[in-house]
């Protein structure tokens, strides 16, 4: 039964790795994202 | 193009969900091994995915050098860095699905999980270099680099498996014949995640090519008016 | 073919010439292989007939950073006297350059691994079952195969930051079924084994890299 336990965790480790990734791709965007509001605003400096 | 990224990522979430109920649910049980072989279905497919990845590295690589297209750089960085996350699967699933069935973590000449680790090392090193070189020079270091790391490819494989006929090693599992209804779900999960990591290398070749654009604009910024730069 | 080769021997006679008048590189890589030689044998203590099982990966696992020592300083004296850029924009073809630094590195090496080895084989009392000159064989062969990717990945680490850190870290993966061949084969000779696949292995690593290495030199060097 506690076999049960490790295709758990190997399904949940997956997922976990996944989405670690897209979160640093999505939070690089964000930063990115205002990095241009910046930008086009004229005279202020980032 | 900006319509069929949520649909690709609607259908995408859908074919996933599918194929984890046909590893869970529908592939039938093992016999020796039991529940735990359903690691199978998410393990091959991550492997199968990486090496994909790894080997359009090498082609965007060896294009770089022969064409110097600023594209095919990216599509290098995107396929190594995605093929590493899929690589970290495969090298975290296995371990997990190694300690039920053998007793141990980790077998050194398991062909397949310790090429897998020499792989992650190299692709590893590789994205190590793209960050610590400056930026002019960096595409065609790391394209040589990723020429040089491919090419360690057959004999990583070969030396590997001469070391496990001297030092014999249980076989990981999926040795021998395949049951057609487990090859079904395989490839079901492997159809699902091949289209995930498209979507990824997709969302990562964006962001990319944004970050350059911002970084260009910087660069002409500085350039262009000096005295009200900070620096 | 004249003008190459000549520009190859030149480099690499200077080069000598300057390591024989200075002793520099070579008097600290000495005194660090012997410090190796001693902190392992403190470390593993073994019986001669135990020794003969770890000695191959002990005495590579010693040469390999022996290696990466010599092979830091390998393009120092090129960078600090702006030699680079002159032979970046000299005709002179860059895989001269290269097999200069290659063969230099080389020689260097050798001369640490056979300063290194009779102190193994005292420390360890060591005796090979197997026929010597297979692993003299080996010893060349393993020794070519670090020191030709480590001369090109010197070159590519100049252009990074933490330079002397980024070498081992790009030369070590590549260098991972080399290292394997390397240490299995030389078990196996000390053991009275036949290790003729890892020494075909090991051959043809040689034969591709060396290409390859070449081939993109050049590409490297001008890179930006």
């Amino acid at each position: 039964m506690s076999n049960n336990g490790y295709l758990f965790a190997a399904y949940a480790a997956t997922w976990i790795i996944h989405i670690v990734y897209l979160g640093t791709i999505v939070s690089r965007y964000s930063r990115l994202k205002r990095e241009i509001e910046d930008l086009k605003k004229p005279g202020v400096r980032s | 193009m900006k319509t069929v990224f949520p649909i690709l990522g609607v259908l995408t979430a859908i074919l996933l969900s599918y194929a984890l109920y046909e590893a869970l649910v529908a592939a039938p049980t093992e016999q020796t091994m039991g529940d735990v072989q359903r690691i199978f279905y998410y393990h091959v497919p991550s492997a199968w995915t990486a090496f994909i990845l790894f080997f359009v590295n090498f082609g965007a690589s060896v294009f770089y050098l022969t064409k110097r297209r600023p594209a095919a750089d990216i599509v290098a960085l995107v396929s190594a860095e995605v093929g590493v996350v899929f690589c970290t699967v495969v090298l975290v699933t296995g371990p997990i699905w190694a300690r039920p069935v053998w007793g141990i973590w980790w077998a050194p000449g398991d062909i397949r999980l310790t090429s897998t680790l020499v792989l992650w090392l190299i692709y590893v090193s590789y994205l190590v270099l793209r960050r610590f070189s400056s930026s002019g020079q960096t595409p065609t270091l790391a394209a040589a680099l990723a020429v040089l790391g491919a090419l360690c490819v057959p004999f990583v494989y070969f030396s590997i498996w001469f070391f496990r006929t001297q030092h014999p090693q249980p076989v990981m599992g999926g040795g021998g014949s395949i049951d057609p209804r487990m090859l079904h779900v395989l490839l079901i999960n492997w159809l699902a995640f091949s289209c995930f990591a498209f979507l990824v290398c997709w969302s990562r070749y964006r962001l990319e090519r944004l970050q350059r654009e911002v970084d260009q604009a910087h660069a002409l910024e500085s350039l262009l008016e000096p005295r009200r730069s900070a620096r | 073919m004249t003008a190459p080769t000549g520009i190859t021997r030149a480099t690499l006679l200077k080069d000598l010439r300057l390591e024989w008048r200075s002793k520099d590189a070579i008097n600290s890589m000495l005194f660090f292989s012997l410090l190796v030689v001693v902190v392992f044998s403190f470390s593993f203590d073994p019986t001669a007939e135990e020794s003969r099982q770890i000695a191959g990966g002990l005495i590579w696992v010693a040469f390999l950073f022996a290696a990466v020592v010599a092979l830091n300083q390998t393009w120092a004296r090129e960078i600090r006297n702006q030699v680079l850029d002159a032979y970046r924009v000299s005709p002179a073809p860059a895989n001269s350059l290269f097999v200069a630094k290659t063969v230099g590195n080389f020689i260097f090496v050798s001369v640490l691994e056979a300063l290194m080895t009779p102190l193994f084989i005292a420390f360890y009392h060591l005796r090979t079952l197997g026929p010597v000159w297979q692993l003299l064989l080996i010893a060349v062969l393993g020794t070519w195969a670090l020191v030709v990717n480590g001369t090109f990945f010197a070159a590519i680490s100049l252009r990074t930051r933490s330079r002397e850190i980024m070498l081992p870290l790009l030369l070590f993966p590549i260098s991972i079924p080399a290292i394997l061949a390397m240490v299995q084969s030389t078990t196996a000779i000390l053991n009275g084994e036949g290790a003729h696949f890892y020494i075909v292995l090991l051959a043809t690593y040689d034969l591709v890299f060396t290409t390859v290495c070449l081939l993109l030199f050049e590409t490297i060097l001008n890179a930006e």
